[in-house]
């Protein structure tokens, strides 16, 4: 009776962690994925992102793509174009810390947007990335 | 009481130890610096970046350079300007920017009185446009023999700016010449 108490409370204790560990993953992107849709943009797609990745813009004399410093496969580290800083790599699947700050993610979408396309980029532009690099 | 004895005897060794580190540095910043990485750091050093949004908002795109390796009135120039920043727009929220730039304008390097920092304080920069550390008197002099092969053409480095490619312990602020290591060309002392 005891111990079949225990089993169950080990069980429910066991969801009661993998529920958490569920929302904490995947709470912080989603949440900035429904501010896009709030925006009216959506449904978003990874296959987008990645042909948006490659895509290049003729910028201040200089074509540049988010290749240009992440490079093509996100699983790797890239280089800053000007200071030659190494960059860690994006993909979550390499470096679990990527997407897990909203704040951050925005913050560093509206910079690169703004020096890579030459203007920020739109809210389904955004998402497509964000997909795309959660997807790797 | 032979404890007490050796106590002191240890504490006189130490104060020699360190007033002997200091008259090596009268005329060499790094003199005194042969021994390992471990051993190199002196008076010479930076005081090392202690603000870590500082390090996490600049030191995302590029080194975290000190606040001694500039004097107050260039880091003002710098934080301002922020949305043309090298040829890139580095805007910040603006609490940040201040906070960011109270923490650089309280340890500028005319500010934070090291002998590093003050050598960097003195003399002037040149150049137009933003000030560069690189364009510092101090810097200049400190470097003007590094051949353009090992820096500018060399792709490891690929600029003057990223010191931590050729000074391993820039990022505790150990600039000492003769820890310098050049990648893919070796030790260099000048």
């Amino acid at each position: 009776m005891n111990s079949n108490f225990n089993r169950h409370l080990v069980l429910a204790l066991a969801i009661g962690v993998g529920a958490l560990a569920d929302t904490a993953a995947a709470a912080p992107v989603d949440d900035l994925l429904a501010t896009y849709q709030g925006q009216g943009a959506g449904p978003f797609s990874a296959t987008a992102g990645a042909q948006a990745w490659t895509a290049k813009h003729q910028v201040e004399g200089e074509s540049r793509s988010c290749a240009t410093c992440h490079g093509t496969d996100l699983t790797k580290s890239g280089k800053h174009a000007a200071t030659g800083k190494t960059i860690e790599p994006l993909a979550v699947s390499t470096n679990p810390k990527r997407l897990t700050d909203p704040a951050k993610v925005e913050k560093w979408l509206g910079r690169n947007c703004r020096w890579t396309l030459g203007r920020d980029c739109t809210p389904q532009e955004k998402g497509d990335f964000v997909k795309y690099i959660q997807s790797l | 009481m032979r404890a007490a004895f050796i106590t002191v005897l240890g504490t006189a060794l130490i104060a020699l130890g360190a007033s002997g580190l200091a008259w090596s540095e009268h005329d060499d910043d790094d003199r005194g610096g042969r021994a390992s990485a471990q051993d190199s750091r002196t008076r010479g050093d930076l005081a090392s970046v202690t603000n870590e949004r500082y390090r996490t908002e600049c030191g995302g795109c590029h080194f975290a350079y000190q606040p001694g390796l500039l004097p107050a009135a260039a880091w003002g120039r710098i934080m301002n300007t922020l949305d043309q920043h090298f040829g890139d727009d580095a805007s910040l929220d603006p609490a940040l920017k201040d906070e960011l730039l109270a923490y650089l304008d309280a340890n500028a390097a005319d500010r934070s009185g090291g002998k590093r920092a003050s050598s960097f304080a003195a003399g002037k920069i040149t150049g137009d446009g933003l000030p560069r550390i690189t364009q510092t008197t101090y810097f200049k002099r400190k470097h003007d023999e590094v051949p353009i092969r090992y820096v500018k053409d060399n792709p490891q480095v690929k600029s003057f700016s990223a010191c931590a490619a050729c000074h391993p312990g820039a990022d505790k602020g150990d600039f000492n010449e003769h820890q310098v290591k050049i990648p893919g060309v070796g030790r260099f002392e000048d």
